[in-house]
């Protein structure tokens, strides 16, 4: 029996949308975290810490992030993790994110002026404490633009993950198209949702950058 | 664990990697050509038009810029046969990479266009060149010339999201490893493989890129002082 393409089925896919959102903002948050601390190693004093986060961010941004998502998924399998889809899912998006974000933020960190190092560290401050009372306080201000921006690319990769059996937009699509037949709809659909995600935090990331540039135009 | 690697079962079908190596270089450099020429052609459009049109072209872009590239191959693949438009997957796939591919390559071109100077275009012009060759050797060359390196990371990022396509069944090296992988039931050995294949192939795209800038653009020239600025 062929379904039509309804109301249901319009509701199904828009309300798998969440798991788009949710494993974003795991990815996001997790991908964060170790992102900052790629960043700090790639502005590090020591030598093969710089080396090992240039590695990484080498490496990651090198292979597709399909593979990326294969590798995390039997990697952690092989370590004997048993993990739902979902968890692994956000696992590899999180990898993903970390290599991104910690080559923006270091673009960001070392664009702060290195006079800057000097004077704090005349001070008598602490690496930490040049850190944090002096340097990423001027980082931050040039780093959120690129990061929204990255955000964008971040929602839209989550789509790679319906190949492990995540349900989330293009999985649901997939099912609904199954179902229906009628793939440009229900694609089209798909396609609407996420350019109603994206579009808006695409302006946001123009905004900032305009923002920020604000102070030199000339 | 007694998880042992076992690489040699994966390289008795490199047959199999060749195949898909090939496809995934056939698409990459079909996506990236034509990609960048519809690309510049659309970017060039834009700041000659008149408005309503260069409308459209703005919201060409945003629209494949806010999408995933999977959702576009889809709807391509899936979708046009609906409206009578029946493609096979290889040739889905080189449309849909240089659909995806022009949208970006149009707002990085036209960010180089908007940061020449008018002056520039003044100059050129009261030094009698005609309007197609202050376009070409005034607007566009430095434009090109300034985003090259933005080009070259999008170009690379293009060849990698060619794995996609084995969402729509091209055989090209994602998929290939997923028939390696059904074949021999060592997955993680398998996506190692393809995964160092993929990294060489950036990296020599990275480096075929400086090199193609370096000619394009030689570092005696203005150009290859704009082109060393972008970096």
């Amino acid at each position: 029996m062929i379904r039509q393409f309804t109301e249901a089925e319009f509701l199904f896919i828009l309300t798998s949308a969440r798991w788009t959102l949710l494993i974003t903002v795991l990815a996001l948050a997790l991908g964060g975290l170790f992102g900052f601390l790629v960043a700090i190693a790639r502005t590090s004093q020591l030598a093969p810490l710089r080396a090992l986060a240039a590695g990484w961010i080498g490496v990651v941004q090198g292979i597709p992030v399909l593979i990326l998502l294969f590798l995390s998924y039997y990697g952690l399998a092989l370590a004997g993790l048993d993990l739902p889809p979902l968890v692994a899912a956000s696992i590899s998006m999180a990898l993903y994110a970390s290599a991104y974000l910690g080559e923006i933020w270091r673009g960001s960190i070392q664009s702060v002026p290195w006079q800057q190092w000097e004077a704090s560290a005349a001070l008598a401050l602490s690496r930490p404490q040049q850190y944090r009372y002096v340097i990423l306080p001027q980082a931050v201000k040039i780093v959120i633009p690129p990061t929204v921006g990255f955000v964008v690319q971040l929602v839209k990769n989550t789509s790679i993950v319906s190949i492990i059996g995540v349900v989330e937009l293009v999985r649901a699509g997939n099912l609904v198209n199954n179902a229906t037949f009628q793939p440009f709809k229900v694609f089209g659909t798909v396609a609407a949702i996420y350019f109603a995600i994206c579009w808006p935090i695409s302006l946001l990331a123009r905004r900032l950058e305009g923002k920020l540039h604000a102070g030199r135009a000339g | 664990m007694g998880f042992e690697f076992q690489f040699r079962a994966v390289f008795a079908y490199q047959d199999l990697l060749i195949d898909g190596l090939w496809l995934t270089l056939q698409l990459s450099a079909a996506g990236i050509l034509g990609g960048a020429a519809v690309g510049i052609l659309l970017a060039g459009a834009r700041s000659l038009v008149p408005r309503p049109i260069g409308w459209v072209i703005d919201g060409y872009v945003e629209l494949i810029r806010n999408t995933p590239f999977l959702v576009q191959l889809l709807i391509i693949f899936l979708g046009l046969p609906s409206l009578g438009i029946r493609l096979s997957a290889e040739q889905a796939a080189v449309i849909g990479l240089v659909v995806n591919l022009s949208a970006y390559v149009t707002e990085i071109v036209r960010a180089g266009i908007q940061s020449v100077h008018r002056s520039q275009i003044e100059a050129g012009l009261s030094l009698a060149l005609t309007r197609l060759q202050v376009f070409r050797h005034i607007i566009l060359a430095p434009a090109i010339a300034r985003v090259w390196p933005a080009l070259t990371s999008q170009f690379t990022l293009m060849m990698l999201a060619t794995s996609v396509c084995s969402f729509i069944s091209v055989q090209e090296l994602s998929a290939e490893a997923a028939n390696i992988e059904s074949q021999t039931f060592r997955s993680f050995e398998t996506y190692i493989v393809v995964a160092v294949v993929y990294l060489a192939l950036a990296l020599l795209l990275r480096g075929l890129l400086a090199g193609l800038g370096a000619i394009l653009f030689p570092s005696g020239s203005g150009l290859g002082r704009l082109r060393r600025a972008g970096q």
